[in-house]
């Protein structure tokens, strides 16, 4: 682990809580970015000191606000009910027990748009940072510091050796790569976190490859 | 990687390996982890720094208390009185550190803007004693935020060997955080050497050693803000100290560890849970919030 200055000064936010605002409307972002856009439905579960406490905290809209694509700066998070209204995002907000080995600031998103459904499961995990730690059924380690990709895809060989030949081409170093799959040939997913930035056009070339069923690119969250 | 650390003594052999302030081993730090170069690194603090006068700025406008009626209408109460014929025997700028500092949790109350530094509960320290710096020195924006980097490496060194959060290590992990950085960035700005710079975190770190995280009614309020408000004249005495030559007798390295160990120990119900100290006082009670109401889908 290196944690950089802006991790310690930063980042930039509205009040009142780290965690419970900025870390809330960070791992909503996120999210958005992996659906591709704003949902037309969200179910929002949240888990212990989220649900307790988030209230006063504002962590409800703070969610809603990182969905609708602001950033934790943003000082239309306390309206973003109201701006989710007239982008027709529909949500639920409820409690949800994710066991007692969950963060006490944990969150599950059940997320819609046009035909992409999407289930991730997050927590806050103190002065803004965040964790995802599950897409869908796969676990995941997605922190945001670094650009992230992540491709779904099915299990084969080669996959991996051509995205990273194709990244090479265009020296952009991989700092991690994770690929989780439950059956051989099955569906899979991989997340691969890059230094700097990936242009358009190499993106344009990953998506063209065999077996890639989806692919997002995470950008560096804001603040980071 | 020729300027990475975890130890405040490794970054202190560093600053002597290299003969660069703990700011400037920041810098080249960031610039070899390719986090930018070192015009965007500087522009990107000044902006920070801009941000956390905004927030001072916005918090002595408030009149009102917020929602939860904890907080609101002090810092400006407060610095109203700095300008009084009643000021302190210590002076008009002691009275406008703390009211800054009160500023800031109080924008923070009211889902104003403000930037964690480390935290949101502990974000008035530092740009409380970097603003009231500047006002006395006459200095510019450009120079009160450079020493940003060197707060930023002094909390590096507590992120790696401890943590900012009041829920894993209670208040002494946010405004004691908050106050070494602060401390050692005063520090610099007054000329004090890397090693200074280290003592008058340590100073400022251990005397916040042990404060727990009881927030009323788990509000980000009370007593952070009072805190907030206080905590800059820790850093200011940190620092002054560390110049005049004073060492502490734990190091630096050490008193981080002494943060971890109480923080591990701390009971929960004295680490944000607003279960114990101040949150549970029969008054600390009447503000518990009442039991979540589900917002409906629109």
């Amino acid at each position: 682990m290196s944690l950089s200055t802006f991790e310690i000064i930063g980042p930039p936010m509205v009040g009142p809580s780290s965690s419970h605002t900025a870390g809330a409307c960070r791992i909503a972002w996120a999210a958005r970015q992996l659906l591709g856009g704003t949902p037309e439905m969200a179910r929002i579960g949240l888990h212990g000191s989220f649900y307790a406490t988030g209230q006063g905290h504002g962590t409800d809209p703070a969610i809603i606000a990182g969905l609708l694509g602001f950033h934790p700066d943003d000082i239309r998070i306390k309206d973003s009910f109201a701006h989710a209204a007239r982008e027709g995002l529909h949500f639920e907000i409820g409690e949800i027990d994710l066991g007692p080995h969950a963060h006490p600031n944990s969150v599950e998103l059940d997320l819609r748009r046009k035909d992409v459904a999407l289930t991730l499961r997050a927590a806050s995990v103190g002065g803004g940072s965040i964790q995802i730690q599950q897409i869908g059924l796969f676990p995941v380690d997605i922190r945001g510091a670094l650009e992230t990709l992540i491709f779904w895809h099915l299990d084969a060989s080669g996959f991996l050796a051509r995205i990273t030949a194709v990244l090479a081409c265009v020296e952009i170093n991989v700092a991690s790569i994770r690929t989780s799959r439950f059956e051989r040939g099955e569906h899979a997913l991989t997340v691969m976190e890059v230094d700097g930035t990936c242009p358009a056009d190499l993106l344009s070339v990953l998506g063209r490859m065999r077996s890639l069923e989806r692919m997002v690119r995470l950008p560096r969250l804001p603040g980071f | 990687m020729e300027y990475q650390y975890h130890t405040a003594s490794e970054m202190l052999a560093l600053t002597r390996r290299h003969n660069l302030s703990v700011s400037e081993l920041i810098l080249a730090g960031e610039a070899e982890l390719g986090n930018g170069d070192r015009e965007a690194l500087l522009t990107r603090m000044l902006d920070y720094y801009r941000r956390m006068k905004a927030s001072v700025a916005a918090g002595l406008e408030i009149t009102e208390r917020s929602r939860s009626g904890l907080s609101g209408g002090d810092s400006r109460r407060l610095h109203a009185h700095s300008s009084g014929n009643r000021v302190s025997a210590l002076g008009q700028a002691f009275e406008r550190s703390i009211s800054y500092g009160l500023a800031v949790l109080e924008t923070n109350a009211a889902f104003g803007q403000i930037v964690a530094t480390p935290t949101a509960g502990s974000a008035g320290i530092a740009p409380a004693c970097l603003l009231t710096w500047q006002e006395a020195r006459n200095a510019s924006d450009e120079t009160a935020s450079r020493s940003l980097f060197a707060a930023a490496g002094i909390g590096k060194v507590i992120g790696y060997g401890a943590c900012f959060s009041g829920a894993q290590g209670g208040c002494q992990a946010e405004v004691g955080s908050a106050c070494a950085m602060a401390a050692a960035a005063l520090c610099e700005l007054d000329g004090g050497t890397p090693e200074e710079v280290v003592q008058a975190a340590a100073i400022a770190l251990q005397n916040t050693l042990g404060l727990i995280c009881d927030p009323i009614g788990g509000y980000v309020e009370a007593p952070c803000m009072m805190r907030n408000g206080l905590y800059t004249l820790h850093a200011f005495g940190a620092a002054a100290m560390a110049l005049s030559g004073i060492c502490s007798i734990v190091p630096f390295d050490e008193v981080v560890g002494a943060l971890r160990e109480i923080g591990e120990k701390m009971p929960r119900i004295y680490k944000e849970t607003a279960e114990g100290g101040l949150a549970a006082t029969p008054t600390g009670l009447r503000f518990r919030p009442r039991p979540r109401m589900v917002p409906p889908s629109p």
